[in-house]
């Protein structure tokens, strides 16, 4: 079935015009955008890679989108990503944005990936020197040059037998970025993904993404999410990451999506002996947005640290959930996430923390806090600790609130206005996050957005 | 270490000594449930129509609902025609005082530590003792009735007070509330009845002991209590049961109603349910629903919980602050040993304006018990200045054990705030040392440890069943110190 008959079918049923469900309908229109896919894979259909998207979206059959029943999506309704018929597209749009308007997410680095609508732009990327061995290219291109590489990792460490956007992005995946840093190498300069959306279709855009560090290598990156349109596009990325003996990774992530597009993310991470992993994901845009961050200490003396910032205005849902799976003894994790809610948003956290039987002398620490700025913004907050091992050391707060009435007056008492001192606090707040970004350019780029970001939810 | 992991472990392993049988000639319902055992039940208890209804009401909604499985616990699937919904001591009719109970049965209550004849010549506790379905005595009640408080088995209270029964029977926890609220709703037995009249403080202690007797029954019983204006009541309950090998169903339903202004209700439990042998064969399976409702502006209520038995524990000791400026709290206690699973917590639903909410939770793990701590904070969007504080620790004794929570916090408002704070973790080697050094024994060492661990939650107990939840927790967690 092309994609035009499909269309009409799914806009019936959204009608309610035909007696379908919203399952098999959602199904007709993900099976028929798969065969146009496969059409544009030129004879490729046939390699072990397409045969795992194809059991991914078999899978995202059977699965189909969450609904509040299921426990992990109990705050966040995914109906509006349901009800809609997003169209995938199968190569670089006509129209791209100049290389100008991308400088800025360069973040003063010489390495740049930048995909739109989930396709890689050569002409707007550029890759500087880099050491022998290290391989920065897309996904489309590594599937042809790196196979072995692409082979050992690819859909290794996101698994998508329960998570239906996982298996969707499985089965969809293309391009992406690919990320090899061979043993000992340390890469001194921060690569930047820069993953644009253009055009005013609901399209959707699933990147996918593979970083493998060998052992000691080290690197830094940055993904961001931008958009120049205002359009209700479906962006759902996965990245894949494994990082050697000790390895060193920090993930930064940025994320100022269109306030109509919905963002599903997840970065799935495999750790191996003393190996470090950061991420700081900084949440600004989008309609509707779930990031999961899941990684699993799976040898000894691992370290991960997940912070996290999102900052809501108008009707946005902003859902974090991160899963640290402390599977072997003397590992230590950190996690930092605050939320900024301001006019009807709604903030969701979910942490979980799992220690395993083996896992002796684990130490994990997760802070949550909230800021409420309105009446009408709502937290829905559930750390969560599982722990089988007994020497622990595991603790979890979580705080919502306002700003403290002692810290404004001590600052209206110096002269300063009550709306300063409450925008003063208020970054004070967000900028403990925006401080453990390491990488300068970002770091100033993030202060500027975020403070943007708040002085439009108090002007709205 | 390994010597005081051992002594750890015979700490932990001490036996259950409530788990004699009494020899009593019981009146059984036939095994099984439908419309004819409830109407059975209905009957024998001389029940008014509406009652009949009402349970009949909450049997046809509890047909079409599932087994919850959410909780954190594994137990095979429960045949629930398999369990006997009614057994009663025979005796031919309702004792009007001591001396007509039977002797046996009083006998039992002795060697539980409850002396009913004791009881009624020392002042200190009114106890409403409750065997199997049916409530077998209470004491005090001529000394309570003189103050206008009316306490005594909830039968009783259907015959002589029917209007305040209907008033408030399920105005907190509905009969279809969840699977089994409305399994109690439709067979419940017996239970304890409370009412508090305006300005009255509760001279004494009120107390109920469940006790399951018979075998392969169920125990479903409902106690309901009444907080009018600016009164003010404490009540215990406590829990035994024989050891049998296989699994017993208790699911009660506590009501606590503080309607007036400025109304307290205090509600303790040690629940000492029989927790299945080493191996994790037999035991009770406790699934309780327990809600509390602060009508009354100020008005307050806190649970109290020790938990050291049951096979399996699931409840949620809640309140719904609906007053302005009323007052929840919840102080918990829960050990498991041996295959234990325990999957208990509390909700604060926070309504009214100024409202505090206060949740101490301790979990202790020992052998290969689960421990898991559910709690949900909620403060709806016109509950101005709401305030809750939530702390839940975990105590790891052993490698097998397990500890997990599980905090729901929702905030619609913006003017309230909200902590909460866990840590998990075990007995530091230099703990012990330090106590050793200073001539404890391991054993001694640990209790204390413990003992303090648990402090913030006894302090929160009447006295005498402080002293009882101290020693109930040394004998729970004997052998299992490592």
């Amino acid at each position: 079935m092309d994609q035009g008959g499909s269309r009409k079918i799914f806009d019936a049923c959204v009608r309610k015009e035909v007696g379908m469900s919203h399952q098999q309908k959602t199904n007709v229109w993900y099976q028929s955008s798969f065969e146009l896919f496969e059409k544009s894979l030129n004879g490729e259909a046939t390699t072990p890679l397409h045969a795992i998207r194809r059991g991914a979206l078999e899978r995202f059959h059977a699965l189909g989108f969450p609904t509040t029943k299921n426990e992990e999506w109990r705050f966040t309704n995914v109906a509006p990503i349901a009800k809609a018929a997003f169209t995938p597209t199968f190569g670089l749009p006509g129209h791209i944005p100049s290389a100008k308007e991308i400088e800025r997410f360069s973040f003063g680095t010489p390495h740049r990936l930048v995909f739109v609508n989930g396709h890689f732009a050569k002409d707007l990327s550029t890759v500087g020197k880099l050491s022998a061995g290290v391989a920065l290219t897309n996904l489309a291109t590594a599937f042809k040059q790196h196979r072995d590489l692409v082979d050992a990792h690819f859909s290794k460490y996101a698994p998508f037998d329960e998570n239906p956007f996982v298996a969707l992005n499985t089965a969809f995946a293309q391009d992406g970025a690919f990320i090899y840093v061979p043993e000992g190498c340390q890469v001194d300069d921060a690569i930047s993904l820069v993953f644009v959306a253009v055009g005013s279709e609901p399209f959707y855009i699933p990147p996918r993404n593979l970083i493998v560090l060998e052992e000691r290598a080290q690197l830094q990156i940055v993904e961001s999410f931008v958009t120049t349109t205002n359009a209700s596009y479906f962006t759902n990325v996965v990245s894949e990451i494994s990082l050697g003996r000790d390895a060193v990774l920090e993930h930064d992530k940025l994320q100022h999506e269109s306030l109509q597009a919905f963002h599903i993310a997840a970065i799935h991470v495999r750790q191996k002996e003393r190996s470090n992993f950061t991420s700081n994901s900084i949440a600004l845009g989008g309609s509707l947005v779930r990031n999961n961050v899941t990684t699993v200490l799976g040898a000894e003396w691992c370290e991960a640290t997940l912070n996290g910032l999102s900052v809501g205005t108008g009707t946005q849902l902003i859902d974090n959930h991160t899963t640290i799976d402390h599977a072997k003894p003397n590992c230590a994790s950190h996690e930092l996430y605050k939320a900024i809610l301001d006019g009807k948003s709604r903030g969701v956290f979910n942490g979980k923390i799992f220690v395993r039987t083996d896992a002796q002398k684990t130490d994990a620490k997760q802070t949550n806090m909230t800021l409420l700025l309105s009446d009408d913004a709502t937290i829905d907050t559930k750390p969560q600790l599982e722990i089988f091992a007994d020497d622990v050391k595991c603790t979890h707060g979580a705080t919502v609130g306002q700003l403290d009435e002692n810290q404004v007056f001590y600052l209206r008492s110096r002269g300063i206005d009550e709306k300063l001192a409450a925008d003063i606090l208020t970054f004070a707040f967000a900028s403990d996050v925006v401080n453990r970004v390491h990488v300068p350019a970002l770091r100033e780029q993030l202060e500027f957005l975020v403070h943007a970001k708040l002085n439009e939810g108090r002007k709205s | 270490m390994s010597t005081e992991t051992n002594t750890i472990e015979q700490l932990a392993n001490k036996e259950y000594k409530w788990g004699f049988v009494t020899e009593i000639e019981a009146e059984t319902a036939p095994r099984g449930l439908n419309e004819d055992i409830i109407r059975f039940i209905s009957a024998k208890k001389n029940e008014p129509e509406w009652l009949l209804e009402w349970r009949l009401k909450a049997y046809r909604h509890w047909l079409t609902m599932e087994e919850p499985r959410w909780p954190n616990v594994k137990y095979d699937k429960i045949d629930y025609q398999d369990i006997i919904y009614y057994a009663a001591p025979k005796q031919k009719d309702r004792p009007k005082s001591l001396a007509e109970v039977d002797p046996e049965l009083l006998r039992t209550y002795e060697k539980l530590g409850i002396s009913l004849q004791e009881q009624e010549r020392l002042a200190g506790v009114a106890v409403d003792a409750v065997f199997d379905s049916v409530s077998v005595a209470t004491t005090f009640k001529e000394k309570l009735k003189e103050l206008g408080i009316i306490f005594c088995s909830f039968s009783e209270a259907v015959q002589e007070h029917p209007d305040l029964v209907r008033q408030y029977l399920g105005s907190v926890v509905p009969s279809n509330d969840n699977f089994f609220a409305a399994l109690n709703s439709a067979v419940f037995s017996d239970g304890s009845f409370c009412y508090i009249p305006r300005g009255v403080r509760c001279p004494m202690e009120l107390s109920t002991y469940f006790r399951i007797n018979a075998a392969d029954t169920g125990q479903f019983e409902r106690t309901l209590i009444i907080a009018e204006e600016n009164s003010y009541v404490s009540y215990l309950e406590g829990c035994t049961a024989p050891m049998r090998d296989t699994n017993q169903l208790h699911a009660a339903v506590v009501e606590l109603v503080a309607v007036g202004d400025n109304a307290q209700i205090k509600y303790s439990t040690v629940q000492n349910w029989y927790p299945g042998d080493k191996n994790g064969k037999g035991g009770i399976y406790n699934f309780v629903t327990k809600r509390g409702k602060c009508i009354g502006k100020n008005s307050k209520i806190s649970w109290t919980q020790v938990e050291t038995g049951s096979a399996i524990t699931w409840k949620y000791p809640s309140v719904i602050l609906q007053g302005d400026s009323s007052v929840g709290e919840f102080y918990s206690v829960a050990v498991v040993n041996n295959h234990q699973q325990a999957d208990t917590g509390t909700k604060m639903i926070h309504l009214g304006k100024n409202t505090r909410s206060t949740i101490v939770s301790k979990g202790i793990s020992a052998g290969f018990g689960q421990n898991s701590y559910r709690g949900l904070v909620e403060i709806k969007r016109g509950a101005t200045n709401a305030r809750n504080f939530s702390q839940c620790d975990s105590l790891l004794l052993g490698d097998k054990c397990g500890a997990h929570t599980f905090p729901y916090i929702e905030v619609k408002n913006r003017t309230s705030r909200v902590e909460h704070e866990a840590s998990t973790s075990k007995i530091g080697e230099d703990q012990i040392f330090y106590c050793k050094q200073r001539g404890l024994s391991t054993e001694d060492a640990v209790n204390m440890i413990v003992n303090g661990f648990c402090k913030e939650v006894f302090r929160e107990l009447p006295m005498e069943f402080a002293v009882e939840a101290q020693k109930l927790l040394g004998i729970s967690l004997e052998g299992s110190v490592g």
